[in-house]
């Protein structure tokens, strides 16, 4: 085949870039423009729909994914910069039919509504959980006023992360005490 | 909104980025964390037509204690990492360093956004820019020609501009003395988000725990800049603000000295109560620290 036109225009072929991204514990290659945001791969190249977009200027945490663990917003970062990390979505919670101890904290609690903050408030909370296993309820309320929710009004997102959090302790307890001869 | 297209660039030292941003001149941009930059470039407030991404500068990562006292911080440590510093790194003498970063945006922000971004984006109420004025920073800043030491007071000009050249990178913040007794506190509407007033008050106090050899007291979110109040300052040198009225009357003359604005986060009356309240509140928490 002869050499002809490039197939994008000058301009974007020149921004473009591949990008190695580990997401979920799979690694992925995309070919995207420098300018895209890792919220925007997620969604649109990689079909995880699961972390959304409203503000895109980090104000309401519904793009919330986990960057090597810790919570971070998925539009304030271009794709570039996720790579090297592994980045978690909330498509990594539920183990197919069944919801993850703290997804099913939420529903207990009606920690939601419409559900459009949801998968930004698990994230978040996940991310919390993991460095802050014994919050106090003080603690639980400051962290999630970074994301906003204009259904519950709040009280049952923190009652499930509290719950979740005294849960865990539980079970943990539960295993080393099973443990101890 | 969707950023306009760039080119990008990944650093992998300090001089080789220098010396690249002096190549591309005044249409590139560095970027740290991300966390200014990138909601300007969302809502095409910025639109540089290159980005060098400096994330992978590791030498710019860390929090160090000198023999003499001094507490430097790598421009690439995160807010988050110098919040969760343990008090071997971050000591006593240092806490308000620490204990400030409760209150410089939501967790999710402080995990990617840096110390070094946030003093070169110089907004006027961030806790960085408060910090360093108050405790006498010298900023170190390298470009390709070099490095020199910046005094935080001569670092910031004005909103959103600062002494750094656009080929420079700000590597270090060192702050040069022990500064047990100082606070900082502040007012948002929503915890996290950026300060409607901030205040910090450092304190030289004398043995007896009482009688203040030397203050300082800064303010941010009145003015395009991080705000000495040299009356409120004198008020405590003056008398012991342990005895009654003084603090008072140095929150008082905090508030007669600034011009603050009136915008949709507050009116300039507002703003004067609240640095009345925020003075106070930081001078007793500096006394008892
Ligand atoms: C919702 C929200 C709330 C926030 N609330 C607060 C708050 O309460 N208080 C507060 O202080 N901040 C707040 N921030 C901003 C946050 O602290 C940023 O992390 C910080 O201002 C910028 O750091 P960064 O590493 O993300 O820098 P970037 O966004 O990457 O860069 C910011 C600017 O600094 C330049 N730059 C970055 N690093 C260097 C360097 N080493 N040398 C030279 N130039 C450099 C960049 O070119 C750019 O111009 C908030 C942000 C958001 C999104
Ligand atoms: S979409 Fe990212 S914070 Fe709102
Ligand atoms: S459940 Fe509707 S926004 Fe939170």
């Amino acid at each position: 085949m002869t050499a002809s036109t490039p197939p994008h225009s000058t301009a974007q072929y020149e921004n473009s870039q591949l990008v190695s991204l580990q997401v979920n514990g799979e690694t992925y290659e995309v070919v995207t423009e420098a300018r895209r945001t890792l919220a925007d791969v997620l969604r649109q190249d990689l079909g995880l729909t699961g972390t959304h977009l409203a503000c895109e200027h980090g104000i309401c945490g519904a793009c919330t994914v986990l960057l090597d663990g810790a919570p971070a917003r998925a539009c304030l970062m271009f794709a570039a910069q996720a790579e090297g990390s592994a980045v978690r979505t909330v498509e990594s919670l539920a183990d197919g039919e069944e919801l993850s101890d703290l997804q099913q904290a939420f529903s207990d609690h009606h920690g939601l509504q419409c559900g459009f903050c949801t998968s930004g408030f698990l994230m978040l909370a996940e991310g919390f959980l993991a460095e802050r296993p014994e919050p106090s309820r003080a603690e639980i309320r400051e962290t999630v006023a970074s994301n906003l929710c204009r259904c519950t009004g709040y009280q049952t997102i923190v009652d499930a992360i509290e719950d979740c959090a005294t849960k865990r302790r539980a079970a943990f307890q539960a295993q080393l005490d099973g443990e101890s001869p | 909104m969707k950023p306009a297209a760039f080119t990008y660039h990944r650093g992998r030292d300090v001089d080789g980025v220098t010396r690249l941003l002096r190549e591309l001149g005044e249409d590139a941009k560095v970027l740290a964390g991300g966390q200014s930059l990138v909601p300007m470039m969302n809502f095409r407030l910025a639109r540089p037509q290159h980005l060098v991404d400096i994330a992978g500068l590791r030498e710019l990562v860390g929090i160090h204690n000198d023999p003499d006292g001094a507490l430097r911080i790598g421009a690439l440590t995160t807010h988050h990492a110098v919040e969760t510093a343990p008090s071997t790194r971050v000591g006593r003498n240092h806490a308000v360093v620490r204990e400030a970063m409760r209150w410089v945006g939501h967790l999710p922000i402080r995990t990617r956004g840096t110390v070094g971004g946030s003093l070169a984006h110089a907004d006027a109420t961030a806790e960085w820019c408060l910090l360093a004025i108050l405790l006498d920073a010298q900023l170190t800043v390298r470009g390709p020609d070099g490095e020199r030491a910046v005094p935080a007071a001569d670092f910031f000009h004005g909103y959103f501009t600062t002494a750094l050249d656009s080929d420079e990178l700000l590597t270090e913040i060192v702050f040069p003395r022990p500064a047990p007794h100082s606070a900082l506190t502040e007012f948002a509407e929503r915890h996290g988000d950026f300060a409607t007033v901030s205040a910090a008050v450092s304190l030289d106090l004398a043995e007896d725990g009482d009688t203040v050899r030397g203050a300082r007291i800064v303010l941010g979110g009145v003015d395009a800049l991080p705000v000495r109040c040299p009356e409120a300052e004198a008020v405590l040198s003056r008398d012991r603000p342990g005895t009654g009225g003084v603090l008072d009357e140095c929150a008082e003359a905090a508030a007669e000295h600034i011009d603050p604005p009136s915008d949709d986060n507050g009116s300039a009356h507002y703003r004067r109560l609240l640095t009345r309240t925020l003075v106070r509140r930081a001078c007793e928490e500096a006394m008892t620290r």
